[in-house]
Parts: C-alpha cells; structure tokens; sequence
C-alpha cells in the first residue's frame, strides 16, 4: 500500500506492517477526538517513524495515489480535525 | 481500518475526484500544474540569490573588519617603536575585540555557505524533478489524447459492429424464414400427398381420383352388364331384385374400394 506523508512525500508499505500501524493509527484517532494534544503529538511522530522506518520512500516525481494519508509531521490537533471535517482539505 | 489515516485517505481521494471531475481536460489540469511547480522553483531561486546576496555582504564586513585589525596592529607596532607602550595596548586591546567580532562573522559566513550550497543542491534537484514532470506530463497528454482518439475510434468500430450485427440479424431471419418456408413447403407436400389437404391447383389429387374414378368407371361397367344380363333374362319381375342388388352393391362398392389403395398408399 502506498502512504503519503503530508508535505514529505510517498512511502510504499508492506500490508504486513499494518497491523502495527493500525494500532498507532487508532490511537492517535482516539487522542484527536478525546482533543488529548500531548498524545496526539507523541503518537503521530510515532506513527509517522513507523511509517518512515518499515516504508521504501517513493521518487517524488512517481504518479502513483495514496491510498493512505498521514499529516505531516509539525500538524496540529486542530489542524488535523478540520482536515477531518467535511470542508478542510482541497476546497470545493 | 478507521484510523486518521484511512479517514484523511478517503477524504483526499473523494475531493481529488471532485476536483478531477471539475476538470474539463485532464491535460490543463497537468499544465496547470506544471505552472505552480516553476513558480515554486523560482521562488527557490530567489531564495538562493538572496542567500547568496546575504554572504557577499558579510564577506564585505569580514574584509574591512580585517583591514581595521591590521590597521591597529601597525598602529600598536608604531606606537611600541615611538616608546608609548600605553597606546600600543590600547590599539592591540582594540585589536582583540575586532579579532573576536572576524570570528564571529566567519562563523555565521561559513554557515551562510553551507546554507547556499544546500539550496543550491535543492534548486538543482527540483529543477530536475521538475523537467522529469514535464516529461511526464506530456507523456501522460500524449497518451491520453491517443487514449480519447482510441475511444472514438472504438465507438466507430462498435457502431460498425452494430450496424453489422443488424446485418447479420436479418440474414438470419431471412434464412429462418427461408427454412420455415421450405420445411413448410415439405410439409404441404406430405399433406397434399397423404391427402389430407386439398391442392387448389388440383394437381396432388390426380393419382387418387383417377384410380377412384377408374375404380367407380369399373363398378359402372359391372352396373352396365348386370342390367344387360337382367333385360336378356327377361323384363318385369326380376328387375325390382336387380334394383335392389344394385343398391346394395353401389353402396358396398365405394367404402371398400376407396380403402384398398390408401393401404397400398401406407
């Protein structure tokens, strides 16, 4: 599966690692809604070294969608909930 | 899966279609894109240049800081050399302070490198990512374009193929047609020579109403010689018995005469 990194880039990932992925995913889901900002940030640059470390980086000029997208690594609590909403995002 | 990363994943992907679907022609959508990326590397270019601009500066200030650091110097050596050891501390002190300042500048001006040649590294790199999208968007332009003059020639192709199968349809009606009619025809044929339909023609008929007609003509004839043999034997009282028997025998004569040759027929 192939995941973006918001403002990083692309990262192939073996559907073997999602299991722990999910886990970290989740929680940080968790963290976002319960609006617990230090666990958030704690667990999304644990997601996002995870993510780092068991992907092959994609080249940056390869046209391929991400099926997966993660905020970047300096996102904010907020900031990922509007992109959430309904709203955030690409306008329109 | 319903993590941020799905639910971002999945919102992305619904307003990218959104937007792709906005989008009369993929192709301005690529080129449009391809212009946001040149004014990004500009933009990185500028920064690179100002980069550059902020090092020639301090190059400047490193340069008359140096010439006032050596100015004192000769000043301190002057002054030793008049016997004023006072004022050739004071120029050598000066001195000190300046040399602290020189270090300091050469510090920030060897980051300032490092920094320029850093962005000059990305700039090049991003130029050449960018010459790699142009190639690709052209390819993708190219191919899709090829893609669209596919599809119409697919859609000619399949309306030819249409046309053809309507063609195709009435031939095998046509041939349907032909076949029911000539298994229809075999079977008026059969009926016509079972006899069990009638030919307006007439013609299906004649085998059996020439034998019928042959076999009545032999029965007249039987008629014609029993009433010869009757009126030779004598006129009067007989001819009521021979009435009677010529009924019997014209009634007897059609049922079973007609039924021997549609046996023979069978």
């Amino acid at each position: 599966m192939i995941v973006r990194i918001m403002g990083e880039g692309q990262v192939k990932l073996d559907d073997a690692h999602f299991v722990e992925l999910n886990k970290l995913d989740d929680e940080l889901l968790d963290e976002m809604e319960s609006g617990d900002e230090d666990g958030f940030r704690r667990t999304l640059s644990a997601l996002l070294d995870a993510v780092r470390r068991l992907g092959a980086p994609l080249p940056d000029d390869s046209l391929e969608p991400s099926e997966l997208i993660l905020p970047a690594e300096d996102a904010t609590l907020d900031e990922v909930r509007q992109m959430l909403s309904d709203d955030g995002l690409i306008p329109g | 899966m319903s993590g941020v990363m799905k639910r971002m994943g999945m919102i992305f992907r619904a307003k990218a279609n959104k937007a792709l679907d906005r989008a009369e022609d993929p192709r301005e959508t690529l080129d449009y894109s391809y212009q946001k990326q040149l004014e990004l590397l500009q933009k990185v270019r500028r920064g690179v240049a100002d980069v550059a601009t902020s090092r020639k500066r301090l190059e400047l200030q490193l340069n008359q800081l140096q010439a006032q650091s050596s100015k004192l110097e000769d000043q301190g050596r002057k002054a030793l050399s008049l016997g004023r050891e006072d004022l050739a501390r004071e120029a050598l002190s000066r001195r000190a302070a300046l040399q602290q300042q020189v270090t300091d500048l050469e510090t920030q001006h060897q980051t300032l490198q490092g920094e320029e040649e850093k962005l000059t590294l990305a700039a090049q790199r991003l130029q050449a990512k960018v010459d790699a999208f142009r190639t690709k968007k052209e390819t993708i332009k190219a191919t899709y374009t090829a893609a669209q003059a596919q599809t119409r020639i697919g859609e000619a192709f399949s309306g030819i193929s249409e046309e053809m199968g309507d063609v195709g349809m009435a031939i095998e009606r046509a041939e349907d047609k032909t076949a029911q009619m000539q298994a229809r025809a075999g079977a008026i044929d059969e009926l016509l020579a079972s006899g069990a339909l009638d030919d307006p023609s007439g013609m299906a008929k004649d085998d059996i109403a020439a034998e019928l007609d042959r076999l009545s003509g032999g029965t007249d004839v039987e008629l014609e010689l029993q009433r010869m043999k009757a009126e030779l034997a004598g006129p009067g009282a007989d001819k009521q018995a021979i009435e009677g028997g010529q009924a019997s025998q014209g009634q007897q004569a059609p049922q079973a005469q007609p039924g021997q040759p549609r046996f023979d027929k069978q």
